[in-house]
């Protein structure tokens, strides 16, 4: 897709410190970040596997959700906040002075916790809002990226005599669906979910589940979720964080069974948070 | 023992709250009626001041019109003849031509206000300032508009009387535009920087979208205000019986020809003068509930596709 090679184009382009970690997609180094005076999360260290899941828990206030909107350069937004560190998204620091923040988010997506499709535009108009307003005039690309999007969101289905009825007349889990359709429009390579099914009922919440299955041959996730057996039934890599640090990372199924910090096993089982 | 004895005193409580209740309840409808209809009474009153202004209008100006009247310029006053088509052009025009000018600069700063501007000096400044620009009398900006725009231009003109209307709309358009733009909520807002939009097209394709039909009716209620004003039209474009010829020359507009045609003895005057009330008021009236009805129609756009 052109403007994918574009933008790889220029991020590289502009871009000059890179740090080349093969075989992961994203590599966090020593990171801070920070709301003004107050410190959210300390010199993280992590990686993160190509066509992987990887699920963040832990407790509330643990720094899971600012960790996530880290990658995507989203944390920077809210007034005050800051961030220091490395994030090397395929060999390149995204926070590399030279790189344009924008352009990032159309390489690596979100999902939010509260589905939030724009209330003014149809189910179409939603899915085709980032490739429309990004430039992308092709009728007929726009036409064919829409309905993949919307397929790979197990959408389609459901939807597909209605397009041109308003995003917002869903129901909350066809919501959802249609705003991870939207975010797989912009053929993004790694998608952040930010507790994507806290807002759901169980059903919708385990559509999304075997959607993130499906999703991961494709592209790299990473969900954020308080709901622990959700990050064990959906991740092939858990991360657990307290207070701002992490404390331990590696595959599901070790964190789970065998986790090698005690505050680690005290979470699992439920002795506190 | 404790226990049995507990229980009763707690049963006591029970009846007696029970009691109160049931007596208050009572009461709390009797005054429910009351109030309802107080406020019915207030309802009422506010709107029998607008009604009645309407009956009048109407009922005194519907004699006075006709197809001569809506579109031939004024005869001689005591002839009765001739009507106030240069009046209904002239308002058309002025009004016009101040929206266009007043619509898109009070749009534009709202949208900087709410989306681009933070707490500092600067923003500060500029929301005082149109506060205090939304109390301005109208024959202020009047004497001005003669001041600066009369004499600069060397006559009466169109420009002026646009301008001095512009002035009026602006501070209205800005705070309507901003008031509506902060409720758009900030979720919308992360899901298009999500998407790697720039912020400017988040602004205007997505945000200014939601708050669409707030922005309009905001547009609508400003033009609605400086379509009867009189004040700043009396120093700035003078009034005449002539159609319009010029951009820089003196025009006449609805509210101006009816202060004049109020102002004369005559009671053919007078009469005009009721018919032009009444020409004015529908106008308006057109123009509001027209402009409802498109904004609604609009406020969602289809597309026609299947897969």
């Amino acid at each position: 897709m052109s403007s994918s090679k574009e933008i790889t184009e220029n991020i590289l382009t502009k871009s000059l410190e890179a740090v080349t970690e093969p075989n992961y997609k994203v590599s966090i180094r020593r990171l801070d970040a920070s709301f003004g005076a107050k410190q959210a999360l300390k010199n993280i260290n992590l990686d993160v596997k190509e066509n992987s899941v990887t699920a963040f828990i832990g407790p509330s206030g643990c720094g899971k959700t600012t960790l996530i909107r880290c990658l995507n350069r989203m944390h920077e937004m809210t007034p005050g906040a800051y961030a220091k560190g490395q994030v090397i998204l395929d060999g390149i620091n995204i926070y590399d002075k030279k790189v344009d923040p924008v352009i990032i988010k159309r390489r690596i997506g979100m999902v939010f916790q509260k589905p939030n499709p724009f209330p003014t535009m149809s189910i179409y108009d939603n899915v085709a809002a980032g490739l429309k307003l990004n430039g992308v005039k092709d009728k007929k690309m726009i036409h064919d990226i829409v309905k993949e999007s919307l397929e790979g969101a197990a959408l389609l289905e459901e939807v597909k005599n209605e397009l041109d009825k308003p995003g917002v007349g869903l129901s909350g889990g066809q919501q959802q669906r249609l705003c991870i359709a939207r975010a797989l429009a912009m053929q993004p390579e790694v998608v952040l979910m930010d507790e994507p099914t806290s807002a759901l009922d169980p059903t919708a919440s385990s559509k999304i589940e075997e959607l993130v299955h499906e999703l991961k041959k494709d592209l790299t996730i990473i969900i954020v979720t308080h709901n622990m057996q959700q990050a064990a039934r959906v991740s092939d890599y858990t991360a657990f964080m307290y207070l701002g640090e992490l404390i331990e990372h590696g595959p599901t199924k070790q964190i789970f069974e065998n986790p090698k910090k005690e505050l680690t096993e005290r979470y699992i089982s439920g002795k506190f948070g | 023992m404790t226990s049995s004895k507990r229980g009763t005193e707690r049963h006591d409580h029970k009846h007696a709250l029970q009691d109160i209740m049931l007596k208050y309840s009572a009461r709390r409808r009797f005054m429910d009626k009351i109030v309802t209809i107080f406020v019915i009474v207030c309802v009422i009153a506010a709107i029998v001041p607008l009604a009645s202004i309407l009956i009048e209008v109407i009922k005194n100006g519907a004699s006075a019109i006709s197809l001569e009247f809506l579109t031939q310029p004024p005869g001689s006053l005591i002839s009765g003849r001739g009507g106030i088509g240069p009046a209904i052009q002239g308002t058309l025009i002025v009004v016009g031509l101040a929206s266009l000018i007043g619509a898109p600069i009070g749009v534009l700063a709202g949208i900087y206000l709410s989306e681009f501007a933070g707490n500092g000096i600067f923003p500060s400044a500029v929301r005082l300032f149109n506060n205090v620009l939304t109390g301005l009398p109208s024959i202020v900006v009047g004497i001005v508009g003669y001041i600066v725009l009369v004499l600069t231009i060397g006559s009466f003109s169109v420009w002026a009387g646009a301008l001095s209307l512009s002035i009026i709309m602006i501070p209205i358009v800005v705070r309507v535009t901003e008031e509506t733009i902060k409720i758009v909520p900030n979720s919308i807002r992360e899901a298009g920087h999500s998407l790697g939009i720039p912020k400017w097209k988040i602004t205007l394709y997505i945000v200014l979208k939601s708050a669409k039909s707030g922005v309009l009716t905001g547009i609508i209620l400003s033009i609605s205000r400086i379509a009867g004003e009189t004040a700043p039209l009396i120093m700035t474009i003078l009034g005449t019986s002539l159609f319009f010829s010029s951009l820089t020359g003196p025009v006449d507009a609805l509210p101006l020809r009816i202060w004049r045609l109020a102002s004369q003895p005559y009671e053919s005057a007078h009469a005009a003068g009721w018919g032009a009330a009444l020409i004015l008021v529908t106008m308006f009236l057109a123009l509001s509930i027209s402009l409802r009805i498109l904004a609604q129609k609009k406020g969602f756009t289809v597309t026609r596709t299947t897969i």
